[in-house]
Protein backbone atom coordinates (compact mmCIF):
# COMPACT_ATOMS: atom_id res chain seq x y z
CA UNK A 1 0.00 0.00 0.00
CA UNK A 2 1.18 3.49 -0.86
CA UNK A 3 1.55 6.11 1.83
CA UNK A 4 -0.51 9.27 1.33
CA UNK A 5 0.59 12.79 2.25
CA UNK A 6 -0.89 16.28 2.01
CA UNK A 7 1.26 18.71 0.02
CA UNK A 8 -1.12 21.64 -0.43
CA UNK A 9 -4.09 23.28 1.23
CA UNK A 10 -6.36 26.16 0.30
CA UNK A 11 -9.55 27.72 1.59
CA UNK A 12 -12.02 30.54 1.65
CA UNK A 13 -14.59 30.69 4.43
CA UNK A 14 -16.09 33.11 6.91
CA UNK A 15 -12.83 33.24 8.88
CA UNK A 16 -10.58 34.20 5.99
CA UNK A 17 -9.92 34.26 2.26
CA UNK A 18 -6.94 31.89 2.49
CA UNK A 19 -5.27 29.38 4.80
CA UNK A 20 -3.06 31.91 6.60
CA UNK A 21 -6.01 34.16 7.49
CA UNK A 22 -8.12 31.19 8.57
CA UNK A 23 -5.39 29.78 10.79
CA UNK A 24 -4.84 33.20 12.33
CA UNK A 25 -8.56 33.51 13.10
CA UNK A 26 -8.68 30.00 14.57
CA UNK A 27 -5.62 30.70 16.72
CA UNK A 28 -7.21 33.93 17.95
CA UNK A 29 -10.55 32.23 18.57
CA UNK A 30 -12.30 34.73 16.37
CA UNK A 31 -15.94 34.31 15.39
CA UNK A 32 -16.86 34.53 11.72
CA UNK A 33 -20.58 34.22 12.41
CA UNK A 34 -22.70 37.34 12.11
CA UNK A 35 -25.84 38.86 10.67
CA UNK A 36 -26.56 37.46 7.21
CA UNK A 37 -26.71 39.71 4.19
CA UNK A 38 -29.33 38.47 1.73
CA UNK A 39 -32.56 39.30 0.05
CA UNK A 40 -35.78 38.91 2.10
CA UNK A 41 -33.86 38.58 5.38
CA UNK A 42 -36.89 40.03 7.20
CA UNK A 43 -38.85 36.90 6.26
CA UNK A 44 -36.35 34.60 8.01
CA UNK A 45 -36.59 33.55 11.66
CA UNK A 46 -32.87 32.67 11.73
CA UNK A 47 -30.72 35.56 10.52
CA UNK A 48 -27.14 34.61 11.41
CA UNK A 49 -24.53 32.59 9.61
CA UNK A 50 -20.85 32.18 8.80
CA UNK A 51 -21.07 34.14 5.57
CA UNK A 52 -18.10 35.21 3.46
CA UNK A 53 -18.22 39.01 3.45
CA UNK A 54 -16.46 41.47 1.09
CA UNK A 55 -16.42 38.83 -1.62
CA UNK A 56 -15.53 40.15 -5.06
CA UNK A 57 -15.82 37.47 -7.76
CA UNK A 58 -14.92 39.97 -10.51
CA UNK A 59 -11.41 40.20 -9.08
CA UNK A 60 -10.91 36.44 -9.48
CA UNK A 61 -13.00 35.32 -12.44
CA UNK A 62 -13.79 36.73 -15.86
CA UNK A 63 -17.28 37.43 -17.14
CA UNK A 64 -17.70 34.06 -18.89
CA UNK A 65 -16.55 32.20 -15.81
CA UNK A 66 -18.93 34.07 -13.53
CA UNK A 67 -21.86 33.28 -15.80
CA UNK A 68 -20.90 29.59 -15.64
CA UNK A 69 -19.82 29.18 -11.98
CA UNK A 70 -22.27 28.97 -9.09
CA UNK A 71 -20.84 30.42 -5.89
CA UNK A 72 -19.98 26.91 -4.57
CA UNK A 73 -17.84 26.35 -7.69
CA UNK A 74 -16.17 29.75 -7.36
CA UNK A 75 -15.28 29.06 -3.73
CA UNK A 76 -13.93 25.64 -4.68
CA UNK A 77 -11.71 27.05 -7.42
CA UNK A 78 -10.32 29.72 -5.10
CA UNK A 79 -9.36 27.04 -2.57
CA UNK A 80 -8.02 24.70 -5.27
CA UNK A 81 -5.79 27.41 -6.76
CA UNK A 82 -4.21 28.06 -3.38
CA UNK A 83 -3.72 24.36 -2.62
CA UNK A 84 -2.24 23.43 -5.98
CA UNK A 85 0.05 26.48 -5.99
CA UNK A 86 1.38 25.44 -2.60
CA UNK A 87 1.93 21.88 -3.77
CA UNK A 88 3.87 23.26 -6.75
CA UNK A 89 2.41 20.69 -9.11
CA UNK A 90 1.68 20.97 -12.80
CA UNK A 91 -0.28 18.21 -14.41
CA UNK A 92 0.92 16.86 -17.75
CA UNK A 93 1.24 13.48 -19.41
CA UNK A 94 1.21 10.45 -17.14
CA UNK A 95 0.78 12.47 -13.93
CA UNK A 96 -2.30 14.21 -15.39
CA UNK A 97 -3.75 10.84 -16.43
CA UNK A 98 -3.22 9.44 -12.93
CA UNK A 99 -4.58 12.46 -11.04
CA UNK A 100 -8.18 13.29 -10.22
CA UNK A 101 -10.60 15.36 -8.17
CA UNK A 102 -12.93 14.09 -5.45
CA UNK A 103 -14.99 16.78 -3.75
CA UNK A 104 -17.83 16.85 -1.26
CA UNK A 105 -20.90 19.03 -1.40
CA UNK A 106 -24.43 18.58 -0.17
CA UNK A 107 -26.45 21.25 -1.93
CA UNK A 108 -24.30 21.85 -5.01
CA UNK A 109 -25.45 24.91 -6.92
CA UNK A 110 -28.11 25.91 -4.41
CA UNK A 111 -27.77 29.65 -5.14
CA UNK A 112 -28.43 28.95 -8.82
CA UNK A 113 -31.50 26.86 -7.96
CA UNK A 114 -32.80 29.53 -5.61
CA UNK A 115 -32.35 32.39 -8.09
CA UNK A 116 -33.91 30.53 -10.97
CA UNK A 117 -36.87 29.10 -9.07
CA UNK A 118 -37.55 32.70 -8.06
CA UNK A 119 -37.36 33.73 -11.70
CA UNK A 120 -39.95 31.22 -12.89
CA UNK A 121 -42.21 30.91 -9.85
CA UNK A 122 -42.14 34.34 -8.21
CA UNK A 123 -41.31 36.63 -11.10
CA UNK A 124 -43.43 34.57 -13.48
CA UNK A 125 -40.84 34.54 -16.24
CA UNK A 126 -40.87 31.75 -18.78
CA UNK A 127 -37.19 31.79 -19.60
CA UNK A 128 -34.04 31.15 -17.54
CA UNK A 129 -30.38 31.62 -18.32
CA UNK A 130 -29.04 28.79 -20.54
CA UNK A 131 -26.37 27.72 -18.01
CA UNK A 132 -28.67 26.83 -15.13
CA UNK A 133 -28.07 23.08 -15.42
CA UNK A 134 -24.25 23.15 -15.75
CA UNK A 135 -24.12 25.67 -12.88
CA UNK A 136 -26.30 23.82 -10.41
CA UNK A 137 -25.11 20.24 -10.91
CA UNK A 138 -23.33 18.83 -7.87
CA UNK A 139 -20.28 17.81 -9.89
CA UNK A 140 -19.79 21.29 -11.42
CA UNK A 141 -17.05 22.23 -8.95
CA UNK A 142 -15.13 18.97 -9.41
CA UNK A 143 -15.38 19.27 -13.17
CA UNK A 144 -14.14 22.87 -13.25
CA UNK A 145 -11.18 21.95 -11.03
CA UNK A 146 -10.34 19.09 -13.41
CA UNK A 147 -10.53 21.50 -16.38
CA UNK A 148 -8.54 24.33 -14.81
CA UNK A 149 -5.70 22.03 -13.73
CA UNK A 150 -5.79 19.33 -16.43
CA UNK A 151 -6.63 16.49 -14.04
CA UNK A 152 -7.61 13.62 -16.32
CA UNK A 153 -8.00 10.68 -13.94
CA UNK A 154 -11.04 9.78 -11.80
CA UNK A 155 -13.13 12.78 -10.79
CA UNK A 156 -16.47 12.78 -9.01
CA UNK A 157 -18.54 14.39 -6.28
CA UNK A 158 -19.65 12.82 -3.05
CA UNK A 159 -22.90 13.91 -1.42
CA UNK A 160 -23.45 12.58 2.08
CA UNK A 161 -24.86 15.71 3.73
CA UNK A 162 -22.61 16.87 6.59
CA UNK A 163 -20.08 14.09 5.99
CA UNK A 164 -19.61 14.79 2.26
CA UNK A 165 -16.09 16.23 2.53
CA UNK A 166 -14.84 13.51 4.87
CA UNK A 167 -16.27 10.83 2.60
CA UNK A 168 -14.64 12.58 -0.39
CA UNK A 169 -11.25 12.82 1.31
CA UNK A 170 -11.54 9.20 2.42
CA UNK A 171 -12.05 8.19 -1.20
CA UNK A 172 -9.09 10.31 -2.29
CA UNK A 173 -6.94 8.69 0.40
CA UNK A 174 -7.85 5.16 -0.66
CA UNK A 175 -7.45 5.93 -4.37
CA UNK A 176 -3.83 6.92 -3.77
CA UNK A 177 -3.19 4.23 -1.19
CA UNK A 178 -4.33 1.55 -3.63
CA UNK A 179 -2.13 2.91 -6.43
CA UNK A 180 -5.07 3.99 -8.60
CA UNK A 181 -3.97 7.64 -8.56
CA UNK A 182 -0.78 9.62 -8.03
CA UNK A 183 -2.47 12.83 -6.89
CA UNK A 184 -6.05 13.57 -5.89
CA UNK A 185 -7.31 17.11 -5.34
CA UNK A 186 -9.91 16.74 -2.62
CA UNK A 187 -11.99 18.51 0.02
CA UNK A 188 -15.33 20.17 -0.47
CA UNK A 189 -17.48 23.25 -0.53
CA UNK A 190 -20.95 24.52 0.25
CA UNK A 191 -22.87 27.69 -0.37
CA UNK A 192 -26.47 27.43 0.74
CA UNK A 193 -26.77 30.79 2.49
CA UNK A 194 -29.62 31.87 0.28
CA UNK A 195 -33.27 32.46 1.14
CA UNK A 196 -34.48 29.01 0.10
CA UNK A 197 -31.54 27.27 1.74
CA UNK A 198 -32.09 29.05 5.04
CA UNK A 199 -35.87 28.50 4.92
CA UNK A 200 -35.38 24.78 4.44
CA UNK A 201 -33.12 24.57 7.49
CA UNK A 202 -35.40 26.77 9.56
CA UNK A 203 -38.16 24.23 9.03
CA UNK A 204 -36.28 21.53 10.89
CA UNK A 205 -36.14 23.68 14.06
CA UNK A 206 -32.54 22.80 14.88
CA UNK A 207 -30.91 26.16 14.14
CA UNK A 208 -29.81 28.69 16.72
CA UNK A 209 -30.94 32.28 16.36
CA UNK A 210 -28.13 33.65 18.48
CA UNK A 211 -24.90 31.66 18.08
CA UNK A 212 -23.09 28.34 17.83
CA UNK A 213 -22.03 27.10 21.28
CA UNK A 214 -20.85 23.49 20.89
CA UNK A 215 -20.55 21.39 24.07
CA UNK A 216 -21.77 24.27 26.22
CA UNK A 217 -24.82 23.56 28.42
CA UNK A 218 -26.28 26.73 26.89
CA UNK A 219 -26.10 25.50 23.28
CA UNK A 220 -29.31 25.77 21.32
CA UNK A 221 -28.57 24.66 17.80
CA UNK A 222 -26.43 24.83 14.74
CA UNK A 223 -25.47 27.84 12.65
CA UNK A 224 -24.91 27.61 8.90
CA UNK A 225 -21.66 28.56 7.23
CA UNK A 226 -20.33 28.64 3.70
CA UNK A 227 -16.99 28.21 1.99
CA UNK A 228 -14.55 25.66 0.68
CA UNK A 229 -11.31 23.95 1.55
CA UNK A 230 -9.25 21.91 -0.90
CA UNK A 231 -6.18 19.74 -0.33
CA UNK A 232 -3.62 18.05 -2.51
CA UNK A 233 -3.33 14.39 -1.48
CA UNK A 234 -0.23 12.83 -3.01
CA UNK A 235 1.64 9.55 -3.11
CA UNK A 236 4.39 9.95 -0.48
CA UNK A 237 7.12 8.55 -2.71
CA UNK A 238 6.23 11.05 -5.41
CA UNK A 239 6.16 13.95 -2.95
CA UNK A 240 9.49 12.94 -1.44
CA UNK A 241 11.14 12.43 -4.81
CA UNK A 242 10.26 15.95 -5.91
CA UNK A 243 11.21 17.47 -2.57
CA UNK A 244 7.72 18.78 -1.81
CA UNK A 245 6.91 20.25 1.58
CA UNK A 246 4.73 17.70 3.36
CA UNK A 247 2.07 19.13 5.68
CA UNK A 248 0.80 15.88 7.16
CA UNK A 249 0.25 12.21 6.41
CA UNK A 250 -3.23 10.74 6.00
CA UNK A 251 -3.06 7.37 7.70
CA UNK A 252 -6.58 6.07 8.22
CA UNK A 253 -10.20 6.37 7.26
CA UNK A 254 -13.41 4.63 8.20
CA UNK A 255 -17.07 5.06 7.38
CA UNK A 256 -20.12 3.51 8.98
CA UNK A 257 -23.88 3.78 8.73
CA UNK A 258 -26.21 3.95 11.72
CA UNK A 259 -29.01 2.28 9.76
CA UNK A 260 -31.34 3.77 12.35
CA UNK A 261 -32.76 7.28 12.01
CA UNK A 262 -32.72 9.94 9.28
CA UNK A 263 -31.79 12.78 11.65
CA UNK A 264 -30.95 11.52 15.14
CA UNK A 265 -27.29 10.52 15.63
CA UNK A 266 -26.21 7.17 17.05
CA UNK A 267 -23.43 6.68 19.58
CA UNK A 268 -22.69 3.20 18.23
CA UNK A 269 -22.43 4.36 14.61
CA UNK A 270 -20.10 7.21 15.53
CA UNK A 271 -17.99 5.01 17.81
CA UNK A 272 -17.61 2.35 15.12
CA UNK A 273 -16.35 4.99 12.67
CA UNK A 274 -13.84 6.42 15.16
CA UNK A 275 -12.57 2.98 16.15
CA UNK A 276 -12.48 1.98 12.49
CA UNK A 277 -10.28 4.93 11.54
CA UNK A 278 -7.84 4.09 14.35
CA UNK A 279 -7.72 0.49 13.27
CA UNK A 280 -7.27 1.39 9.59
CA UNK A 281 -4.38 3.66 10.60
CA UNK A 282 -2.82 1.10 12.91
CA UNK A 283 -2.96 3.82 15.55
CA UNK A 284 -3.02 3.29 19.30
CA UNK A 285 -5.71 5.23 21.12
CA UNK A 286 -3.07 6.89 23.30
CA UNK A 287 -1.42 8.35 20.22
CA UNK A 288 -4.35 10.68 19.45
CA UNK A 289 -3.77 14.15 20.88
CA UNK A 290 -6.56 16.07 19.20
CA UNK A 291 -9.95 15.41 17.64
CA UNK A 292 -11.70 17.97 15.50
CA UNK A 293 -15.26 17.23 16.53
CA UNK A 294 -18.33 17.20 14.39
CA UNK A 295 -19.61 19.43 17.26
CA UNK A 296 -22.61 21.02 15.60
CA UNK A 297 -23.92 22.74 18.72
CA UNK A 298 -27.19 20.82 18.67
CA UNK A 299 -28.39 19.19 21.87
CA UNK A 300 -28.30 15.73 20.32
CA UNK A 301 -25.02 15.70 18.35
CA UNK A 302 -22.69 16.99 21.02
CA UNK A 303 -23.73 14.63 23.78
CA UNK A 304 -23.79 11.60 21.48
CA UNK A 305 -20.37 12.50 20.04
CA UNK A 306 -18.82 12.91 23.50
CA UNK A 307 -20.28 9.58 24.58
CA UNK A 308 -18.86 7.90 21.47
CA UNK A 309 -15.40 9.39 22.09
CA UNK A 310 -15.53 8.31 25.74
CA UNK A 311 -16.51 4.80 24.67
CA UNK A 312 -13.72 4.42 22.14
CA UNK A 313 -10.91 6.06 24.11
CA UNK A 314 -11.71 4.95 27.65
CA UNK A 315 -9.51 6.78 30.18
CA UNK A 316 -7.52 8.44 27.36
CA UNK A 317 -10.68 10.44 26.46
CA UNK A 318 -9.85 12.67 29.43
CA UNK A 319 -6.31 13.32 28.18
CA UNK A 320 -7.01 14.25 24.58
CA UNK A 321 -8.32 17.58 23.32
CA UNK A 322 -11.49 17.82 21.25
CA UNK A 323 -12.78 21.07 19.82
CA UNK A 324 -15.47 22.24 17.43
CA UNK A 325 -14.33 24.96 15.06
CA UNK A 326 -17.93 25.25 13.83
CA UNK A 327 -18.24 27.69 16.72
CA UNK A 328 -16.15 30.05 14.57
CA UNK A 329 -16.88 29.25 10.90
CA UNK A 330 -20.35 27.76 11.24
CA UNK A 331 -21.53 24.48 9.79
CA UNK A 332 -20.51 24.27 6.14
CA UNK A 333 -22.65 21.13 5.65
CA UNK A 334 -21.04 19.29 2.71
CA UNK A 335 -17.89 21.42 2.96
CA UNK A 336 -17.47 21.28 6.69
CA UNK A 337 -15.02 18.38 7.04
CA UNK A 338 -12.67 20.09 4.58
CA UNK A 339 -12.49 23.39 6.46
CA UNK A 340 -12.14 21.44 9.70
CA UNK A 341 -9.18 19.49 8.32
CA UNK A 342 -7.33 22.83 8.29
CA UNK A 343 -7.56 22.85 12.09
CA UNK A 344 -6.28 19.27 12.21
CA UNK A 345 -3.28 20.15 10.05
CA UNK A 346 -2.64 23.31 12.09
CA UNK A 347 -2.45 21.14 15.21
CA UNK A 348 0.17 18.93 13.56
CA UNK A 349 2.25 21.61 11.82
CA UNK A 350 1.97 24.60 14.15
CA UNK A 351 1.27 22.94 17.49
CA UNK A 352 -1.80 25.17 17.91
CA UNK A 353 -5.12 23.62 18.90
CA UNK A 354 -8.09 25.64 17.65
CA UNK A 355 -10.59 26.34 20.43
CA UNK A 356 -14.31 25.81 20.84
CA UNK A 357 -15.43 29.40 21.22
CA UNK A 358 -18.68 30.68 22.78
CA UNK A 359 -18.23 28.10 25.54
CA UNK A 360 -20.25 29.35 28.50
CA UNK A 361 -21.19 26.57 30.87
CA UNK A 362 -20.11 22.93 31.29
CA UNK A 363 -22.55 20.22 30.28
CA UNK A 364 -22.09 17.01 32.28
CA UNK A 365 -22.95 15.08 29.12
CA UNK A 366 -20.01 16.72 27.29
CA UNK A 367 -17.38 16.35 30.00
CA UNK A 368 -14.27 16.29 27.80
CA UNK A 369 -11.46 18.82 27.28
CA UNK A 370 -13.16 20.89 24.59
CA UNK A 371 -10.40 23.55 24.54
CA UNK A 372 -12.85 26.22 25.67
CA UNK A 373 -12.63 29.70 24.14
CA UNK A 374 -8.85 30.03 23.89
CA UNK A 375 -6.48 28.22 21.53
CA UNK A 376 -3.82 26.09 23.16
CA UNK A 377 -0.20 25.37 22.32
CA UNK A 378 0.35 21.63 22.37
CA UNK A 379 2.51 19.10 20.64
CA UNK A 380 0.37 16.42 19.03
CA UNK A 381 1.52 13.66 16.71
CA UNK A 382 -1.83 12.28 15.60
CA UNK A 383 -5.31 13.69 15.12
CA UNK A 384 -8.79 12.62 14.04
CA UNK A 385 -11.50 14.52 12.19
CA UNK A 386 -15.09 13.46 12.83
CA UNK A 387 -18.10 13.93 10.55
CA UNK A 388 -21.53 12.48 11.35
CA UNK A 389 -24.18 13.24 8.75
CA UNK A 390 -27.95 13.34 8.68
CA UNK A 391 -28.96 9.98 7.35
CA UNK A 392 -26.68 8.31 9.87
CA UNK A 393 -23.59 8.32 7.67
CA UNK A 394 -20.33 8.65 9.60
CA UNK A 395 -16.84 9.30 8.25
CA UNK A 396 -13.65 9.73 10.29
CA UNK A 397 -10.15 10.55 9.04
CA UNK A 398 -6.89 9.91 10.92
CA UNK A 399 -3.75 11.98 10.30
CA UNK A 400 -0.19 11.91 11.61
CA UNK A 401 2.53 14.54 11.51
CA UNK A 402 4.59 14.58 8.31
CA UNK A 403 7.00 11.63 8.12
CA UNK B 1 -65.32 19.32 29.70
CA UNK B 2 -68.55 21.21 28.86
CA UNK B 3 -66.80 24.41 27.80
CA UNK B 4 -69.24 26.97 26.45
CA UNK B 5 -66.56 28.60 24.37
CA UNK B 6 -67.09 27.29 20.82
CA UNK B 7 -63.89 28.91 19.54
CA UNK B 8 -61.79 27.15 22.18
CA UNK B 9 -63.52 23.86 21.44
CA UNK B 10 -62.71 24.17 17.81
CA UNK B 11 -59.04 24.89 18.59
CA UNK B 12 -58.96 21.87 20.85
CA UNK B 13 -60.63 19.68 18.23
CA UNK B 14 -58.31 20.85 15.49
CA UNK B 15 -55.16 20.32 17.56
CA UNK B 16 -56.32 16.86 18.58
CA UNK B 17 -57.12 16.04 14.96
CA UNK B 18 -53.60 17.11 13.92
CA UNK B 19 -51.97 15.04 16.64
CA UNK B 20 -54.20 12.05 15.89
CA UNK B 21 -53.25 12.18 12.24
CA UNK B 22 -49.56 12.37 13.11
CA UNK B 23 -49.86 9.46 15.54
CA UNK B 24 -52.10 7.48 13.18
CA UNK B 25 -54.73 7.17 15.94
CA UNK B 26 -58.45 7.87 16.25
CA UNK B 27 -59.21 11.27 17.80
CA UNK B 28 -60.91 9.50 20.74
CA UNK B 29 -57.57 7.88 21.59
CA UNK B 30 -55.74 11.21 21.94
CA UNK B 31 -56.26 11.94 25.63
CA UNK B 32 -55.37 15.37 27.08
CA UNK B 33 -52.93 13.93 29.60
CA UNK B 34 -50.98 11.93 27.03
CA UNK B 35 -47.46 13.02 26.09
CA UNK B 36 -46.47 12.98 22.45
CA UNK B 37 -44.05 10.15 23.26
CA UNK B 38 -46.98 8.18 24.77
CA UNK B 39 -48.71 8.53 21.41
CA UNK B 40 -45.65 7.24 19.59
CA UNK B 41 -44.67 10.62 18.09
CA UNK B 42 -40.87 10.96 17.75
CA UNK B 43 -38.75 14.10 17.38
CA UNK B 44 -39.42 14.45 13.65
CA UNK B 45 -43.13 13.88 14.33
CA UNK B 46 -43.09 16.70 16.90
CA UNK B 47 -41.60 19.11 14.36
CA UNK B 48 -44.11 18.00 11.74
CA UNK B 49 -47.04 18.42 14.15
CA UNK B 50 -45.91 21.94 15.02
CA UNK B 51 -45.68 22.77 11.33
CA UNK B 52 -49.23 21.47 10.82
CA UNK B 53 -50.46 23.57 13.77
CA UNK B 54 -48.79 26.69 12.35
CA UNK B 55 -50.42 26.10 8.99
CA UNK B 56 -53.86 25.33 10.46
CA UNK B 57 -54.01 28.43 12.69
CA UNK B 58 -51.72 30.75 10.70
CA UNK B 59 -49.51 31.32 13.75
CA UNK B 60 -45.76 31.21 14.49
CA UNK B 61 -44.93 28.62 17.13
CA UNK B 62 -41.74 29.44 19.02
CA UNK B 63 -40.14 26.01 19.21
CA UNK B 64 -36.50 24.94 19.06
CA UNK B 65 -35.94 21.17 19.00
CA UNK B 66 -32.65 21.68 20.85
CA UNK B 67 -34.31 23.01 23.96
CA UNK B 68 -37.98 21.99 24.03
CA UNK B 69 -38.04 22.59 27.77
CA UNK B 70 -36.98 26.22 27.29
CA UNK B 71 -39.37 26.94 24.45
CA UNK B 72 -42.24 29.31 25.17
CA UNK B 73 -44.44 26.64 23.59
CA UNK B 74 -45.09 23.88 26.16
CA UNK B 75 -45.30 20.48 24.48
CA UNK B 76 -45.26 18.36 27.63
CA UNK B 77 -48.65 16.84 26.82
CA UNK B 78 -51.70 17.21 24.59
CA UNK B 79 -53.47 19.54 27.03
CA UNK B 80 -50.45 21.86 27.31
CA UNK B 81 -50.17 22.04 23.53
CA UNK B 82 -53.84 22.96 23.23
CA UNK B 83 -53.42 25.66 25.88
CA UNK B 84 -50.32 27.02 24.13
CA UNK B 85 -52.11 27.16 20.78
CA UNK B 86 -55.09 28.91 22.38
CA UNK B 87 -52.68 31.47 23.81
CA UNK B 88 -51.01 32.09 20.46
CA UNK B 89 -54.34 32.36 18.63
CA UNK B 90 -55.61 34.84 21.27
CA UNK B 91 -52.42 36.92 20.88
CA UNK B 92 -52.94 36.94 17.14
CA UNK B 93 -56.47 38.35 17.28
Amino acid sequence: MKRVVITGQGTINALGADVAATKRAMAEGRCGIGELEMRDLDRLAVRIGGQIKDYDPEALFNRQQISLYDRFTQLTLIAAREAIAQAGLEFHGDLAARSGVVLGTSGGGMQTLDENYRTVYEDGKNRVHPFVVPKLMNNAAASHVSMEFNLKGPSFTVATACASSNHAMGQAFNMIRSGMCGVVVTGGSESMLCFGGMKAWEGLRVMSKDGCRPFSATRNGMVQGEGAAVFVFEDYENARARGAEILAEVVGFAMTSDAADIVMPSKQGAARAIAGALSDAGMNREEVGYINAHGTGTAANDKVECAAVADVFGPHADDLMISSTKSMHGHLIGGTGAVELLACIMALTDGVIAPTINYEEPDPECALDVVPNVARDAHVGAVLSNAFAFGGLNAVLALRAAP
Amino acid sequence: MGSSDGMADSIKDKVIAIIAEQAVLEVEDVRPAATLADLGIDSLGVVESIFAIEEAFDIQVPFNANEPENSAFDISNVASIIAAVEGLVAEQS
